[in-house]
């Protein structure tokens, strides 16, 4: 079970946006009928050039483009919801908008609803890798020669 | 006079039937999903999504599968496929440091803090075919161990503290972009850094090799060699400020090389710097040593007239796509050209052996 800090706009979007599509749907469907939405710019997919650093912590370098899909929607009540997601999936960019406009409705309740459960996922997924890696990690010893007797 | 002549249409037509029908192959085996290249084949999205410089596993899984495994064809059909999406930004420079990585070696030093995580590797195995996989069997599953959450630093920050190593020179300003302007040479490293990102593995793989064989010597060490996930985070003007989108998985190489000092500077470690989409670390690997070689002139090397050296030749030659399409345009029809050159050498023929000809 997850705490619940107060997310800044920013977090949420993120959290939003790498969550699992299938998983955000289901999460989306728990909370009823949607809501009627207007687009303010239906999805749109594009591509986001990531750059890299030289050597790291050096000037940026165009390292290649990744594929990115965007949208911006309003609801009933005047929220504007704002995704940029990774992939192509414009039902993805569309509930990711759709619960960027409806946390700001209702922080509380959209927190419990859906916020957390993503951040228990991807803190699963995290740790999981993590868990992984952790036995790939080399305990070196070293052994006694017996060299000096 | 010139005669245009067409046809060909239907034997293009069945051609390009026949090539779906050989790519399904023998309809009583069970046809391939892009989703199980996606997860089975994953080296190989890697690879057409580094060198179609496109980071999309569905679409490089989509790509493999249309070019029956081709993987320039593949790397082709991705790069035709991004120039079709608008470009609707550039990400914040990636945080390498702040990768959650699954595999960290350094070959430099033992005892590092983070470890050394060998991660899902080839390495130490036998290279003995497993017949296993032949047969269809459980999912194996990877062990797992108590997590360790400690920072993992770049190695080259280690030398960098005590200014063992060259500095690597902070900077914001904004890198040339060779898919927007054609790449004019001298390079800047930025410049060069991209291209060689976009480069052919096997290219580069042989390049950076004769490096290491002499021809442009440059003694690397892996100082490290880190694969994981890193967030994307993009600047949105109109909310005024940036948000993560997504993650991507990358293979990072830093390279430690000698270097023994010059009229300014004292005897330090130079590096040489590779990264690439997906786990790809030969790749990533190639890159670095490449990218130190061409570095010979602002570290004030001798010029030994080594092909890694050479930026011209390097960088114009790394580019599969291009070397594919010229190369493999001698096979479309050139009955015009030829026939001059045939006429020519007839010519040529008849005056050289008059008394032949008559």
């Amino acid at each position: 079970m997850s705490d619940s800090p107060a997310l800044s706009r920013k977090d949420v979007m993120g959290l939003l946006a790498k969550a699992a599509p299938d998983r955000l749907a289901m999460l989306i469907a728990n909370l009823g009928p949607e809501p009627e939405i207007a687009w303010l710019r239906p999805p749109e997919t594009g591509t986001v050039m990531l750059r890299g650093r030289i050597g790291a912590t050096g000037a940026p370098f165009n390292l290649g483009e990744m594929t990115v899909t965007r949208c911006v929607l309003r609801l009933p009540g005047g929220k504007v919801g704002h995704a940029h997601v990774q992939g192509r999936d414009k039902a993805h960019a569309r509930r990711a908008a759709l619960v960027d406009a409806l946390w700001q409705a209702d922080p509380q309740g959209i927190e419990t609803a859906i916020l957390a459960p993503l951040r228990d996922d991807t803190e699963a997924a995290r740790r999981a890798r993590a868990a992984r890696a952790a036995a790939t990690r080399v305990d070196f010893f070293t052994l006694v020669r017996g060299e000096d007797e | 006079m010139y005669v245009a002549v067409k046809g060909g249409e239907r034997a293009i037509d069945a051609a390009h039937a026949w090539l779906a029908e050989a790519r399904r192959g023998d309809a009583a085996v069970p046809e391939l999903t892009v989703a199980q290249i996606r997860e089975q084949m994953t080296l190989a999205v890697n690879r057409v999504m580094t060198e179609g410089s496109l980071y999309d596993p569905d679409l490089a899984a989509l790509a493999i599968k249309q070019a029956r495994g081709d993987m320039i064809e593949a790397v082709f059909l991705l790069r035709a496929y991004r120039t079709t999406l608008p470009r609707l930004g550039a990400s914040l420079p990636l945080d390498t440091a702040a990768m959650t990585v699954q595999r960290r070696i350094s070959a430099t030093f033992k005892d590092l803090p983070g470890g050394q995580v060998l991660g899902p590797t080839f390495d130490y195995t036998h290279r003995l075919l497993d017949f296993t996989l032949m047969a269809e069997g459980e999912a194996p599953r990877a062990p797992t161990a108590p997590i360790r959450d400690e920072p993992v630093p770049h190695v080259t920050t280690l030398l960098d503290q005590d200014g063992l190593i060259e500095a690597t020179p902070p900077g914001e300003a904004e890198p040339g972009d060779l898919t927007r302007a054609p790449l004019e040479l001298p390079a800047d490293r930025a410049l060069r850094l991209q291209a060689l990102a976009r480069g052919d593995e096997g290219f580069l793989l042989s390049m950076a090799y004769s490096t290491q064989r002499g021809y442009g010597r440059t003694h690397a060490f892996v100082g490290e060699l880190r694969i994981g996930l890193v967030a994307v985070e993009l600047f949105i003007p109109e909310l005024g400020f940036s948000v993560e989108v997504g993650e991507v998985e990358l293979s990072e190489c830093e390279t430690i090389n000698q270097f023994m000092g010059s009229k300014t500077e004292p005897p330090q470690f130079t590096r040489g710097y590779g990264l690439a989409f997906g786990q790809n670390e030969r790749k990533a690997l190639s890159m670095s040593l490449v990218d130190r070689a061409l570095r010979w002139q602002e570290l004030g090397e001798d010029d030994v007239g080594a092909p890694a050296q050479d930026e011209e030749f390097v960088l114009s030659h790394a580019d599969n796509v291009q070397a594919t399409g010229f190369l493999e345009h001698i096979k479309l029809p050139h009955y015009v050209d030829f026939q001059a050159e045939l006429e020519l050498v007839r010519r040529l023929r008849r005056e050289a052996l008059p008394e032949a000809a008559e």
